[in-house]
């Protein structure tokens, strides 16, 4: 793999920086951005948190939820026998109904997404245009504390054997040292590394790690960061850090796609990660989407809940709906 | 027959549970007439250093809270207490050797102690802190903060009246947010032990409060000199070498309160004494 | 269906237990007026609700006698502790009684039921809580020692936050030692009301607290009693300077909390989607039936443009609607003759050339309604830029520099509020020093607290309430000497 030169043009950051996207030009961009007022930004997800979703908006509001779930394990344990399970539990998330959706993807290790494929076999997104797709964490996750070329060979081996998508994460640590170009770079360099020889790219999803980013003026400078850099989604969390995705840090990085949208039109997707394990929760999350960007973003295209017991919490809900009882734990499967 | 009763077993409150010591040690807490009354927990120096840690730990989180939301739990504190008045009636006259009449006047005055604080809890800022008005164009700001972790002995009236003397000294040292331990009276222990159970219940967070039972003799030279603590009450000092804590206190530079004579009385003194003033400048120009 | 029109969920309102009519309530009972009775409507609906009495000038009579004897033979004798374990008894009551309250509150008035469920009734508890800690401590309230109560309170209080103004209003008073008599806005008297049976299960001596509901002239009667010490009253600037007028001369006291056209200043490197959210919640909640309202919104011109379409962006996803849905935002206007007021003035806005938009709503058939509307261009000479509308209109104006900012927010004869949006620390307090507005939010609107001083300059009025220093009204010091007839 030849070595690239540094800092690397994107459509986009000519689009917004003009000229090359050097150290000092992307710094001065970043710190040009209107900042957040966290007590305010608080007060807004608060908000959120009072709109009543009931009957019909609910039902409908669960439905979109599962179909939205990157279904994710990331354990050093995962075994082949894990994740078929999974896969399995992806394609029919409620056993007392297949009619439920299915959800929009299994996130994995890299090293695991042959055998994830292989256990989606016909439910796999390449079969039917309702089928699942094939996610996996790359560069390093979680930590991203390795050398650019290692990171690299993770990404184009898990496009090699697969992955429809890609998460990767940023380098916080240069993030918070000042060093935007280099987090700048990689993210494009990971971009390139995504590209299959048919010359279509594997869907690339870049993770701020929020919790690490500790305010929300950093959550609305990496997230324009990694749009200008190419990301197709802007992800919370890698789900190993406390705190994971919150309401706040969801809506600001949701003002960030809805003014990059007004300033050139194009849809980039966001996916919060971690934490999210109840229904009402990710109703709520829903209710910060369709507010704060338009309803046109509730869809798999262009948001994503990276869970696992949620699952569950939302089939149980949704059972309850159809039943009219409470359900149980017992009455969802185990994955 | 009579009905035979459960006598109730008496143990440290720490960290918003009720271990026994750590020691295994118990002391014999009689009545007046030197019936017997229950075995206490006789606390160590490690259950004191326990106490401390479980302090320091919840002590933030108390302070962090809005001064309403404090002034609720203290209110909180005084409801519970008010429900359980027989309760602590009982024990009061048996432990004190005092008649229904003076016990229940106890109690009540301890209920309105704590209604008092809880009253000020989102007050004294307003009194004891203001604007300053320096001059330049600074805004400049003084406002008192908890200081953080208190350890207190509780004093005693003529005849005991321990839960009024503990009443009296945890109270103002919580309105501010401060976490306690809290050394009880050391011959007539059970109210604070019983009070443990009406913090458990009345929202105060595991930590904030403490209660060591025992003598606290053997305890005061260690907690005195603890880099973690950063006040000592000594309102129920005066009849130990209370000299010599405050000496070693001063070591660490601890804030200090010395004994009284009898139960101190409610004031706005004792909430500021274990605070600190923090005074904030902030430059204010047009352009 | 849309996601965003969320399904209906509506708040119940069997939780109600109300009367078909209600007498005045003097000397702890309730009792039949002398005057007619007259009906209280939803206004979201024009259903009625429940008749209440008009309390005539007899009436008045009893309320005052009522509370006189109160204080002299049992209210002025009590401890202050005592006093202050009733303060701490009605607040309890008012947190068990919440979701009732709130509920009776959002169908008389016609806010949503998430306004008064988050935000009316969770602060009139808290102001009882606060005030009643105050009650035994009144030597620490800045008078000197030994502070004393003035007597009989005349109270009068205005129809937009009907239970919160009681609560502003009766907590300090009866705290400090007075006894009261209260009169609510003759559109919102249900809670009123329904405190007075709080009043009752709380045990409150007899005569403490009198509610007598009346339109006018109950008013003015009220306050040119004879035997009252103290006037406070929260309502138009215009009945506010009569009562002044009438009260010349008098040693009675008077407190006033008027009208206002708070200025909202965003600069160019405000935190852009919390100012969008601070002037929203400044001018279109409570319907804009709000005192201090953020009503004229005063941006830097180099970012006029981009705030005004994220503002028109922001309000469309206002919900206007059925006040007892939860997910309302925006709920009926008070009154038929209030709406008449709205649409007069925003007509005027039109006729004198600023440029109208509204939020694009579904206007329920019954009741009265007026959708968000912000009007662009609008100069520092227009009408709506300088009366107080009280209604969900918003007035954007431009500035260029700081020192413009604050000359065109003072350029009012009011002068309640105002807002400051900016990161920079150091203009935002230099700002706050050359505005004149007793309260000053700064990166935050409308945020209330009962520790926290609300009263406003000039045309504003005149007073404080909240904090310590809503106490003075109520109080006079050892050694104050007394003036007038």
């Amino acid at each position: 793999m030849t070595r690239v030169p540094a800092v690397h043009h994107t459509p986009r950051s000519q689009t917004v920086l003009g000229g090359s996207p050097t150290e000092k030009a992307l710094k001065r961009f970043l710190e040009g951005i209107p900042g957040v007022d966290t007590v305010g930004a608080e007060a807004r997800a608060a908000g959120f948190n009072t709109r009543s979703i009931k009957t019909s908006s609910k039902i409908w509001g669960l439905n979109t939820i599962i179909s939205m779930v990157d279904l994710t394990t990331l354990e050093g344990a995962d075994t082949p026998g894990k994740v078929r399970t999974l896969a399995k539990k992806a394609t029919m998330p409620d056993p007392l109904d297949l009619s439920a959706p299915s959800v929009a993807a299994v996130c994995v290790y890299g090293d695991m997404v042959a055998e994830t494929k292989a256990a989606l076999g016909d439910w796999h997104i390449s079969q039917r245009p309702d089928g699942v797709s094939v996610a996996a964490v790359a560069t390093a996750f979680p930590s991203g504390r390795a050398s650019l070329p290692v990171k690299i060979m993770d990404t184009e081996f898990a496009v090699a054997e697969g992955a429809d998508e890609i998460d990767m994460v940023i380098d916080r640590g240069a993030f918070l040292a000042g060093k935007v170009s280099l987090v700048f770079d990689q993210i494009v360099q990971v971009k390139e590394a995504c590209k299959r020889p048919d010359g279509s790219y594997a869907h690339l999803k870049v993770i701020l790690e929020t919790g690490e980013l500790a305010t929300l003026d950093n959550v609305r400078r990496a997230s324009w960061l990694a749009i200008l850099a190419g990301a197709d989604f802007i992800k919370t969390s890698t789900g190993k850090v406390q705190p994971a995705a919150t309401l706040p840090v969801t809506t600001t990085m949701l003002e960030v796609i809805r003014d990059w949208h007004a300033m050139t039109g194009e849809q980039i997707g966001m996916k919060p990660a971690g934490g999210i394990r109840a229904s009402k929760d990710a109703l709520r999350y829903l209710v910060a989407v369709a507010e704060t960007v338009g309803e046109e973003w509730l869809t798999p295209d262009l948001f994503r809940f990276g869970a696992s017991s949620l699952l569950n919490d939302v089939v149980m809900q949704r059972q309850k709906m159809i039943t009219g009882h409470y359900s149980g734990p017992d009455y969802v499967s185990v994955d | 027959m009579a009905r035979l009763s459960i006598p109730k077993t008496y143990k440290l409150y720490i960290g918003g549970k009720f271990p026994r010591s750590e020691s295994g040690h118990t002391f014999e807490v009689v009545t007046p007439q030197g019936k017997f009354l229950a075995n206490a927990a006789k606390a160590s120096r490690k259950d004191a250093r326990d106490a401390v840690a479980s302090a320091r730990s919840a002590q933030a989180g108390f302070a962090g809270l809005t001064a309403y939301n404090r002034g609720q739990i203290l209110y909180r504190i005084a409801e519970v207490l008010e429900g359980r008045r027989d309760q602590f009636v009982d024990e009061i006259r048996a432990s004190e050797g005092v008649n229904a009449q003076a016990a229940a006047r106890q109690v009540e005055h301890a209920i309105d102690t704590w209604v008092w604080y809880a009253g000020f809890a989102d007050k004294y800022a307003q009194v004891a802190g203001n604007g300053n008005p320096v001059a330049g164009p600074y805004f400049n700001l003084s406002t008192p903060e908890a200081t953080g972790v208190v350890v207190a002995l509780a004093p005693a009236g003529a005849k005991g009246e321990s839960l009024l003397g503990l009443s009296a000294v945890l109270a103002p040292i919580m309105t501010s947010g401060n976490a306690t331990v809290l050394l009880a009276h050391p011959t007539q222990p059970l109210s604070a032990i019983s009070f443990a159970e009406v913090l458990a219940t009345s929202d105060v967070p595991a930590g904030v409060v403490n209660i060591l039972t025992g003598d606290p003799e053997p305890l005061m030279p260690w907690l005195a000199a603890h880099a973690d603590v950063n006040a000592l009450d000594l309102s129920g000092g005066s009849a130990s070498d209370w000299v010599a804590w405050q000496s070693d206190a001063a070591e660490t530079l601890k804030r200090v309160v010395p004994p009284t004579v009898g139960i101190p009385a409610r004031s706005l003194e004792r909430i500021v004494a274990f605070t600190e003033t923090k005074t904030v400048w902030h430059t204010k120009a047009l352009g | 269906m849309s996601f965003l029109d969320y399904a209906p969920a509506p708040e119940s309102t069997a939780i109600l237990n109300l009367q078909k009519s209600y007498g005045l309530f003097i000397g702890g009972e309730f009792v039949d007026g002398h005057g007619s009775s007259f009906a209280t409507i939803s206004p979201s609906t024009e259903k009625a609700i429940t008749t209440v009495a008009e309390a005539t000038e007899a009436d008045i009579d009893r309320a005052v006698a009522a509370a006189r004897k109160a204080y002299d033979k049992t209210w002025s004798r009590m401890s202050g502790s005592e006093r202050g374990k009733y303060l701490f008894r009605i607040a309890r009551i008012l947190q068990e009684r919440s979701r009732e309250l709130a509920v009776a509150e959002s169908l008389d008035n016609g806010k949503p039921i998430r306004e008064t469920r988050d935000v009316d009734i969770p602060l009139v508890a808290a102001w009882f809580f606060y005030y009643a800690g105050w009650a035994d401590k009144l030597d620490y309230a800045g008078l000197g020692p030994n502070p004393q109560a003035l007597g009989v309170a005349a109270q009068i209080i205005p129809w937009n936050f009907p239970l919160l103004m009681l609560a502003w209003k009766i907590a300090p008073a009866l705290a400090a030692g007075n006894t009261v008599v209260l009169k609510p806005a003759e559109t919102t008297p249900l809670t009123a009301l329904l405190f007075a049976e709080i009043c009752q299960q709380a045990e409150l001596p007899a005569g403490v607290v009198n509610i007598v509901t009346g339109a006018g002239k109950t008013g003015a009667a009220l306050v040119a009693h004879p035997d009252i010490n103290k006037v406070a009253f929260t309502g138009s600037t215009p009945v506010g300077r009569r009562i002044a007028q009438t009260l010349a001369g008098s040693s009675t006291r008077v407190t006033l909390e008027l009208g206002g056209k708070g200025a909202n200043i965003i600069f160019e490197d405000a935190a852009i989607d919390q100012a969008i959210e601070g002037v929203v919640s400044g001018i279109f909640f409570n319907q804009g039936h709000v005192c201090c309202a953020g009503s004229r919104l005063l941006v830097q011109e180099n970012i006029h443009d981009d705030v005004v379409s994220r503002l028109q962006r922001r309000l469309s996803t206002l919900r206007l609607g059925d006040p007892l849905d939860k997910n309302t935002d925006i709920g009926a206007v008070n009154s038929k003759a209030q709406l008449a007021r709205i649409t007069e003035l925003a007509n005027s806005g039109d006729d004198e050339g600023a440029h109208r938009w509204s939020a694009a709503c579904e206007i329920p058939s019954k009741g009265f309604w007026f959708p968000p509307t912000v009007f662009t261009d609008v100069h520092t000479s227009h009408r709506i830029a300088r009366e107080e509308i009280f209604g969900p209109v918003l007035s954007v104006m431009t500035f260029r520099t700081p020192d413009e900012a604050v000359a065109k927010a003072n350029n009012t004869p009011y002068g309640l509020s105002a807002g400051i949006w900016t990161e920079k620390a150091s203009r935002m307090l230099a700002i706050a020093d050359k505005l004149r507005a007793g309260v000053i939010w700064a990166n935050t609107f409308n945020k209330f607290d009962p520790a926290s001083p609300f009263g406003g300059y000039k045309e504003s009025g005149y007073g404080r309430e909240g904090g310590r220093q809503g106490l003075f009204p109520y109080l006079e010091s050892s050694g104050w000497t007394k003036g007038g007839r």
